[in-house]
C-alpha cells in the first residue's frame, strides 16, 4: 500500500514537450510510472516518444483516462495549467514549477477549494512510491521500496538526504512526499500524516520541515490528537537570518513568526522525537521505529 | 523586491491614493530648489531601504531656508543606522523632498497576503506613526485585521470593518473607503508581498493621506511587472548577492567563516545548521539549484572567493539528476581554474558517488573528502578553528 500514487496511477504531463517536460517525463517512464498523456497546447496530434499529445487537459483525459496530472510549464502559465487539470476533473495534480507568483496561487487555491482536485506543490520535486510510481523530479535511484516509512519534506534535496539515510539503515519507504518550498501550497503536512495514518502499509513517518508559515505546528496539533505511529521530525533553518527568503519563496521569518525555535517546541510537545543534527536522522529513525 | 518610498509612492498615485507633493533629489542644491518651489516647511526624507529612517536622524522637517541647507546637508551622504540597517548602516544618496501637512491624526495601514488561508489580509490601527510591533505586543486589541479573498474581491462591508474598526468620524469613512478599495487595487494589481503605510494621516484639512509608503514586489511577478523591474535600485544590494542573481544564484551573505555551496535551499539551510552545531559559523547561504552544474560551482567558489572572511569551503551536493562523478570534474576543473586559496571539503552523495570520491582524490588539489554530511560539518569546523 502506499498513498496517493501507485502502480495503477495513470499520469498525463502537461508541457510535455519542454525541454524540462521531455527530460522528466522519460525519467518517470524509465521508472516505471505509466505515462499515457501528454498536454501542449497547439501540438495536439503529435507525439513524444510514444506518448501522445493533446491540445487541452480535457480531450487528453477523455483519450487516456489519466487520474494524475504532472506539471511542467513555465511560472507564468503554471496556475493556469493547475486550474485547467482542475477543470478537467484530474484527481491528483502535482506541479513541479518553482517560481509562480503568490497572487496566482491564492486564486488557484481558492479555486481549487470548490473542486475535488489534490494539488502537490508547486515548487516542489513531486512524490514517489518506491518500485512503482514516481511522479515528478526525484531521482530514479532514490527509495527503497515496501517499507513501513512515510516521508513527508517541503525540501526537495532534503527529501532525497533522509529518503538516502533510512534506505542506508535499511529502512525502505511507503511513500516519499515534496509538498514544495512555496507559502501557498496545495497538499500540506496535515494532509499528508492524515493519508500516511489511514495507510495500513505506513508504520512510521519523517517530516522534514523549514522556517516560515505554521505548517509544521498545524501538523504537531493534528499528531497529538490523532497519531499513535512514532513521527521523527526536523526542522531546518535555525541558522537563517530573520526577514530573508532562504531560497524558497515560502522559508522566511517575519515579524517574529515562522521561526526554527517555534517548530521544534511545537514538536517536542507533542511527542515528535525531534532529530537536531540532520547527519545523524537515519540513525535516529532506526532506533525510534 | 522593495521599492523606495518615493517609488511607492508613484505606484499610489496611479491608483489615486493621496499622497504629499514631492519630488527627489540628490544634492543639497536640488532640496534647495524644490523647497523653493514648493514653499516651505518642507519634510527631507532619506531614501534607502530600511525602517526606522525618522529616528535615526533620516527624516527631518525644516522650517526655514537655513534649515532646509542644514537638514540636506546633514541627510545626503549620512550613513543612516537603524534597526533594520545593522550597524554598519546604509548610505544615504538621495533624499524626497515633500511639502509639510499638518497632522491632526496619525493612522497605520498595511495590506499583505496571509499565506495560511491564501486570502489578502488589511491590518490597520488608530495608532499609527509609532512602531507597529510594539502596538502589537502592549494593545493588540487595537489592531484590526480584514481578510479579503482575492475571490470575492474587497467588498463594502471590508471597508466598514477597517472603518468602524478605526473608529473614524462618519464624515471620513467615505474618503477612508475609496483609499482602502484603491490600496487593495494597487496591492494586486502590482502583486505586493506587503504595501504598508505608516503614518496614514488625517490632516487638519481632514484629507487622508499617505504620509510614508512601504513596497514590496513579489519576485515571481517581475515578468508582469517591467515598470517595477526598472525601479530595481542596486545600491541597495549587498554587491555579492547581486553578482549571485546575474548568475541566476541563490545567496545570502551571512557573518562567519565557513563559506558554502550546496544544491536545494533545504540542504543549503540544514548546511548552514550543521556547520553552526559542529562549533564553526556560516560565512553564507547559497543554493545552487537542485539540479546543479559545473558551472554553477564555478560560479559559487567564485561569489564565496569575494568574501574575504571565508577560511574554509563546504560544498554539499545530493548528486541525484547530476550524477557525481560530472561533479566532480566540475569541483576540479573551477577549483584549478580559480586557484582557490582556502581549504575546501566536499561532501557529495547519490549517483556514482565512488566515482567522483576518485575524481577528487586523485586531483592532487586540497579537497578534503568527508563520509557524511556530520563529518563534513566536523571537518570543516576544524579547519576554521
Ligand atoms: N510631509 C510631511 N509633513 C509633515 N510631517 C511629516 C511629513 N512626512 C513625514 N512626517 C513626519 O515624520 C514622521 C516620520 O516619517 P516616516 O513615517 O515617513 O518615516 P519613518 O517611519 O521614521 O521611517 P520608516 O518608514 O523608514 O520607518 C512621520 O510620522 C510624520 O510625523
Ligand atoms: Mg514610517
Amino acid at each position: 500500500m502506499s498513498v496517493f500514487i501507485d502502480k495503477n496511477t495513470r499520469l498525463l504531463v502537461q508541457g510535455i514537450t519542454g525541454s524540462e517536460g521531455q527530460f522528466h517525463t522519460r525519467s518517470c517512464i524509465a521508472y516505471g510510472t505509466n505515462v499515457v498523456a501528454g498536454v501542449t497546447p497547439g501540438k495536439g496530434g503529435q507525439k513524444m516518444d510514444d506518448v501522445p499529445i493533446y491540445n487541452g487537459v480535457k480531450a487528453a483525459k477523455k483519450a487516456s483516462d489519466a487520474n494524475a496530472s504532472m506539471i511542467l510549464v513555465p511560472p507564468p502559465f503554471a496556475a493556469d495549467a493547475i486550474m485547467e487539470a482542475a477543470d478537467a476533473g484530474i484527481e491528483l495534480v502535482v506541479c513541479i514549477t518553482e517560481g509562480i507568483p503568490v497572487m496566482d496561487m491564492m486564486r488557484v487555491k481558492n479555486y481549487l477549494a470548490t473542486k475535488n482536485t489534490r494539488l502537490i506543490g508547486p515548487n516542489c520535486p513531486g512524490l514517489m512510491t518506491p518500485g512503482q510510481c514516481k511522479i515528478g523530479i526525484m531521482p530514479n535511484t532514490m527509495g527503497k521500496g515496501g517499507g513501513p516509512v512515510g516521508v513527508v519534506s517541503r525540501s526537495g534535496t532534503l527529501t532525497y538526504e533522509v529518503v538516502h539515510q533510512l534506505s542506508q539503515v535499511g529502512l525502505g519507504q511507503s511513500t516519499c512526499i515534496g509538498i514544495g518550498g512555496d507559502p501557498i501550497n496545495g497538499t500540506n503536512f496535515l494532509d499528508c500524516l492524515a493519508a500516511f495514518n489511514a495507510d495500513p502499509e505506513t508504520k512510521a513517518v519523517v517530516m522534514v520541515g523549514e522556517i516560515g508559515g505554521n505548517a509544521e505546528e498545524d501538523a504537531c496539533d493534528y499528531i497529538k490528537a490523532n497519531i499513535d505511529m512514532p513521527v521523527v521530525g526536523f526542522i531546518a533553518g535555525l541558522t537563517a537570518p530573520p526577514g530573508r527568503r532562504m531560497g524558497h519563496a515560502g522559508a522566511i521569518v517575519s515579524g517574529g513568526k515562522g521561526t526554527a525555535e517555534a517548530k521544534i517546541e511545537a514538536m517536542k510537545a507533542s511527542g515528535v522525537h525531534h532529530c537536531e543534527n540532520l547527519g545523524k536522522i537515519g540513525e535516529l529513525c532506526k532506533k525510534v521505529f | 523586491m522593495k521599492v523606495h518610498e518615493y517609488q511607492a509612492k508613484e505606484l499610489f498615485r496611479k491608483f489615486n491614493v493621496p499622497t504629499p507633493n514631492g519630488k527627489v533629489a540628490y544634492t543639497t542644491e536640488e532640496v534647495e530648489k524644490i523647497a523653493d518651489e514648493f514653499g516651505l516647511p518642507v519634510v527631507v526624507k532619506a531614501q534607502v531601504h530600511a525602517g526606522g529612517r525618522g529616528k535615526g536622524g533620516g527624516v527631518k522637517l525644516a522650517r526655514t531656508k537655513e534649515e532646509v541647507k542644514e537638514v540636506a546637508d546633514s541627510i545626503i551622504g549620512m550613513t543612516l543606522v537603524t534597526k533594520q540597517t545593522g550597524a554598519e548602516g546604509k548610505k544615504v544618496n538621495k533624499v524626497l523632498v515633500e511639502q509639510g501637512v499638518s497632522i491632526k491624526k496619525e493612522l497605520y495601514l498595511s495590506i499583505i497576503p496571509d499565506r495560511e488561508t491564501a486570502s489578502v489580509a488589511i491590518v490597520c490601527s488608530q495608532d499609527g506613526g509609532m512602531d507597529i510591533e510594539d502596538v502589537a505586543e502592549k494593545t493588540p486589541e487595537r489592531i484590526i485585521t480584514v481578510s479579503v479573498s482575492p475571490a470575492t474581491g474587497i467588498q463594502p462591508f471590508h471597508l466598514r470593518q477597517v472603518c468602524f474598526g478605526l473608529e473614524l468620524p462618519k464624515e471620513l469613512m467615505k474618503k477612508m473607503s475609496a483609499l482602502v478599495k484603491n490600496l487593495y487595487e494597487c496591492f494586486v494589481a502590482y502583486d505586493c508581498s506587503m504595501l504598508e503605510i505608516n503614518p496614514l494621516i488625517i490632516t487638519e484639512e481632514d484629507d487622508i493621506i499617505a504620509l510614508d509608503a512601504k513596497i514590496d514586489v513579489d519576485g515571481n511577478s517581475m515578468f508582469r511587472h517591467p515598470d517595477v523591474k526598472e525601479m530595481h535600485d542596486p545600491d541597495e544590494e549587498d554587491p555579492i548577492e547581486l553578482e549571485a542573481s546575474q548568475y541566476g544564484l541563490n545567496y545570502i551573505n551571512l557573518d562567519g567563516n565557513v563559506g558554502n555551496i550546496v544544491n536545494g535551499a533545504g540542504l543549503a539551510m540544514a548546511t548552514m545548521d550543521i556547520v553552526k552545531m559542529a562549533g564553526a559559523s556560516p560565512a553564507n547561504f547559497l543554493d545552487v539549484g537542485g539540479g546543479a552544474n559545473a558551472e554553477a560551482i564555478e560560479n559559487g567558489f567564485r561569489l564565496i572567493m569575494s568574501d574575504p572572511s571565508v577560511k574554509g569551503i563546504l560544498i554539499n551536493v545530493f548528486g541525484g539528476i547530476l550524477r557525481c562523478d560530472i561533479l566532480a570534474q566540475g569541483v576540479v576543473q573551477a577549483a584549478t581554474k580559480l586557484k582557490l586559496s582556502v581549504p575546501v571539503v566536499v561532501r557529495m552523495e547519490g549517483t556514482n558517488v565512488e566515482e567522483g570520491r576518485k575524481i577528487l582524490a586523485d586531483s592532487g588539489l586540497e579537497l578534503i573528502n568527508a563520509v557524511d554530511l556530520a563529518d563534513a560539518a566536523e571537518k570543516v569546523a576544524k579547519i576554521v578553528a
